[in-house]
Order: C-alpha cells, then structure tokens, then sequence
C-alpha cells in the first residue's frame, strides 16, 4: 500500500505557542487513519493543516514538508483551492449551508465550472447514495438541508465533500454532535467509504478509534507519541503516555 | 411572620414598577398617536388630486407638489444607487478581506462617529466640495452625492453587522469544497446578509426623507417640473424642503402639513415594503 500523505518534521505555531512539534508521519491510501489524544494536544489542528484550512486563520506559521501525492502541500506553487478538492474536509458541527439539499451538494461541482444540468443530476445522485442518505431525502431534494435532522446533516456535509470526488477526506470530529444511532450510521459509512477514499479521522472516542480505524496516532501536548496499526496500538502500547491514555489513566 | 411580610413588599413593589412602566407605554403610545393624528386631521383635508399632481405657479396662485414629490424620488434613487455599491462593498472588505484589525476598528469608529454628526454640517461641506469645488452649482445630483457620504456610515455599519452573524462554520464549509474566497463571499455569506443591507436601505430612505439642513445648501429650492436627468442637474427640492419653504418662507400651513402626512405615508410605505422585501428573501431561502 503506498502512502498518500507523508509529513516530515513539521512544527506549527499559533504566534509564539508551538502546538505541533516534529510530527513525522506517513498515512497509506484507502484505509482509516485515526487520531486520538486528549483536547488541546494539537490533533484537529494537524488535521486542518492537511488540506491548508489553518491559512484561514491569523499568525499561523509552518515548517518542515507536508507532502500529498509526493508534493509539498505548503509551495507557493500549489493552487490551495484545488488542493482542498483533492482533499475534503468534514467539520466537527454539521454546516450544510442555508440551501436546498441539491444546492449543497451541488455547490462543490458547480465551484469547479460543472454547469451541466444532467451531470449535476447524476453527481448529486451518486454523492447522496454514496453517503447513505439518497433514500432519505430523494424526495425533497428541494427542501432546505437546514431542515434534517443533525445526523442527516452531517450526511449531507459528506456527501457534498463526496461531490467533488476528493481523494482523501478529513473528518473532524464528525460525530461527537451526534447521537448514538447516527454516530454508527456514520461509522459504517465511513469503513465502506475506505474502499475508495483515504480517510484521515480525529476522535475523542477511543472505541470508535478501535472500531473502525486501520492505523491509529496518538497525540499528546503537541506530539505525535505513537503511531501504528490500530490494534497494535490498543493491544500493546509502546509508550508507557500511550498506555495511561488508553487506559484511561488521564484525558 | 417576617416572611409574609416581606412578601407584602415585594408585592407592592412589584404592583408600583408594573405601574411604572405602563404609564410609560401609556405616554410613548399617546405621543406618537397624537402626532400621527395632529398631522393627518390637519394635512389630509389639504391633499387633492390637483394638489399632487400640479405644480405651483405664483402668477395663477396654484400649489401643487408634483416636481416636489419627483424630485424626491430623483434624489432618493440616485442616492441609494450610489450608497449601496459603496457601502455594501466597503462593508464585505473591512469584514472579510481586509487583515489589520485595528485599522478596521479604527474605521468602524469613524463611520460610527460620522453617522452621528448634525446633517447640516454635511450640508456645508457638500456645498463646499460638489456645488463649488466641483462646479455642480445647486442641484439635485449635488444634494444625492451630500447624502451618500451621509448615509454611507449606515449602511457600510448595517451591512457589516449582518456580514458578522454568517457563521464560521458556512465559511469553512465553502473553503473545504476548494471554493475561491469570492465565491464564498458571493453564494454563502452575501445571501445571508441581505436583511442587513435591506435594513440600512430602509435606514437610509428614511433620513433622506426627513433631510432638510444638507439639502437646503445643496439641492436648492426649485419647483420646477422635470425628467430625472435634468431634475438631477438642476436645483430643486424635496418634499422635507418644500414643507420647510412653504411653512417657513411662505406661511402656507396647510400645504406643510398636507405634505407632512404624505411624507408620513410615504415613510409607512417604504417600511412596509422593506419589511415584505425582507419576508420574500427570507421565503426564498427556506425553500
């Protein structure tokens, strides 16, 4: 399996504070890729600075490589919108926009100059059916997302990340907002999304951690502590933090 | 019982301030109805067809108040389609564009400032810098201009605080799907802050309605009768200057107040229609 993102080496500072330091990672293609550590240990952060969304915010300086498809991310040369479709982003809080369903879905296509009725049609289709939620809302496609339930939203939101036909797609946190019934509707879609997709997922749950990831990286304070095969790393910790995290020592 | 007692009180206390405020309600509530009436009983009578749809000649003695209410329409028009471009745009760039926070809340503190300066100051200065300096001489395109730098504030500042209640989240969603920051601006936030802009149009429409000290310096007085683009070049004034001339300089009490009742409609109206303007935004974003 070869790795999609490789990350050497990169710190990250929010003005002075450094809140990543050294991480050094390589994330294989069309598996589940788990980040797990208590709050504020810098793994939603990581995150964000995989498809540039942390430009968006003041003061935030960045060294080492941060290399997608053997390119780094962080060049000059990079178009950061297009990158961002490559790699697509699922928010902590659903955020379907104030539109209709088929607006939010199709509001990433039409971003990237597809006008065409009948391929919008098809796209907002495949998009709905791969999020497992077509069923649901083929009849009010019309309708304000605004207006479906907070797992259906988050639904939506994958399915309008799904719209662009990214290649990795970060999830942040996707369902502490949820319930639990939702939350497992998303984890199974989010396993069957493996067969296509790399999926790179922050969580506070540990056992979804275990549930549905193939490798899992532990973060603490800033650093990538350990990181590995998922059960491995439940299993036989090498980290005398990684085992008191697991075990529910601290956190 | 120290408990019932106290109870008393507090009762008391509460019947007294309950009192309080209805008297307040009481008061606020007869004052405007006793101005709307005052206006209305005094100005209605007055108002004919002729009335509005003349104009007024000194060699027959006839009053009419046509190229009064054409030349507010002109002036309200002109004004709104140069305010709001400015406004609007001056608003999405201080809030998404421009990075120095504290140039930006040093601007905000301006136009905060500035939308609160007596309008006749603007009045002066628009005499000064479109009639004069820029040899517009006394007309209606001089007054509008006096009033886009008045009304420039407030809707630079309306629009800027309904551009702040988009969420975050709407933003980053956009950015996620690889949307460029415009066309993030243009589909998720613009839509979402239409309310704010209708809002400081209404805001707007309203003071130039009322506005009299800036425009008596710089539209002028005419009543001559004219199309909008040589209205706009030429003096003339507002319905406000016009109840101000005839209460003023002519004595004519029953043509200020009829017009002060059409000016009240007239602001009824243009708040209603900002109000259903509002609702079929609001309708179309739910579907």
């Amino acid at each position: 399996m070869s790795d999609i993102v490789t990350v050497e080496n990169m710190c990250l500072w929010y003005g002075e504070h450094q809140a990543l330091k050294n991480i050094t990672i390589k994330i294989p293609q069309k598996s589940i890729t788990a980040f797990i550590g208590p709050s504020g240990c810098g793994k939603s952060t990581f995150l964000k600075s995989l498809n540039r969304m942390n430009d968006l915010i003041q003061g935030v300086k960045i060294t080492g490589d941060v290399k997608y498809n053997g390119k780094n991310i962080y060049d000059p040369s990079v178009d950061v919108n297009e990158l961002r479709r490559e790699i697509g982003m699922v928010f902590q809080k659903p955020n379907p926009f104030p539109m209709s369903i088929y607006d939010n879905i199709a509001y990433g296509p039409r971003t990237h100059g597809i006008r065409n009725k009948a391929k919008l049609d098809e796209i907002v289709e495949q998009s709905l059916k791969d999020a497992a939620i077509w069923e649901e809302v083929k009849d009010r496609l019309k309708k304000n997302a605004l207006g479906l339930s907070g797992g259906q939203q988050q639904r939506i939101c994958i399915a309008r990340a799904l719209a662009v036909k990214p290649k990795v797609l970060l999830m942040d946190e996707p369902t502490s907002a949820l319930d639990p019934i939702s939350t497992s509707k998303i984890e199974e879609l989010t396993v069957k999304l493996k067969e296509e997709y790399t999926i790179i997922i922050v969580t506070h749950n540990m056992q979804q951690a275990v549930r549905i990831s193939d490798q899992t990286a532990f973060f603490l304070l800033g650093e990538l502590v350990e990181y590995g095969n998922t059960e491995t790393l439940f299993s036989t910790p090498k980290d005398q933090r990684t085992e008191d995290y697991i075990t529910g020592r601290f956190g | 019982m120290q408990e019932g007692k106290i109870s008393k009180r507090r009762r008391m206390y509460e019947a007294l301030m309950k009192a309080a405020m209805w008297i307040s309600v009481a008061c606020t509530c007869a004052l405007v109805a006793f101005l709307i009436l005052y206006v209305l009983v005094k100005g209605l009578p007055h108002i004919s067809w002729s009335f509005l749809s003349g104009k007024p000649s000194y060699l027959s003695g006839n009053i009419g108040i046509l190229p009064d209410i054409l030349n507010t329409v002109y002036i309200v028009l002109a004004a709104l389609l140069v305010v709001l471009p400015l406004g609007v745009g001056a608003a999405i760039y201080l809030t998404e564009y421009a990075g120095n926070k504290q140039v930006v809340g040093v601007i905000e503190y301006a136009a905060e400032t500035l939308s609160g300066i007596p309008s006749i100051i603007y009045g002066l200065v628009g005499m000064l810098f479109f009639c004069q300096f820029l040899n517009m001489k006394t007309s209606l395109l001089a007054g509008a201009l006096t009033l886009v730098i008045m009304n420039l504030p407030t809707v630079m500042r309306t629009t800027q605080e309904s551009l702040k209640t988009v969420p975050w989240s709407y933003r980053e969603g956009a950015f996620g799907l690889g949307a460029g920051k415009w066309r993030m601006i243009r589909t998720v936030v613009l839509p979402g802050c239409v309310d704010g802009v209708i809002t400081g149009c209404i805001l707007s429409v309203g003071r130039i309605l009322g506005e009299s000290a800036a425009l008596l310096f710089t539209a002028g007085f005419a009543h001559a009768l004219h199309g909008i683009v040589n209205g706009l070049s030429s003096s003339g004034a507002t319905l406000t200057v016009a109840l101000y001339v005839y209460a003023k300089e002519q004595g004519e009490f029953e043509v200020a107040f009829a017009i002060a009742a059409i000016l009240m409609v007239l602001t009824l109206v243009i708040n209603l229609s900002a109000v259903w303007v509002g609702r079929v935004f609001e309708k179309r974003r739910r579907i």
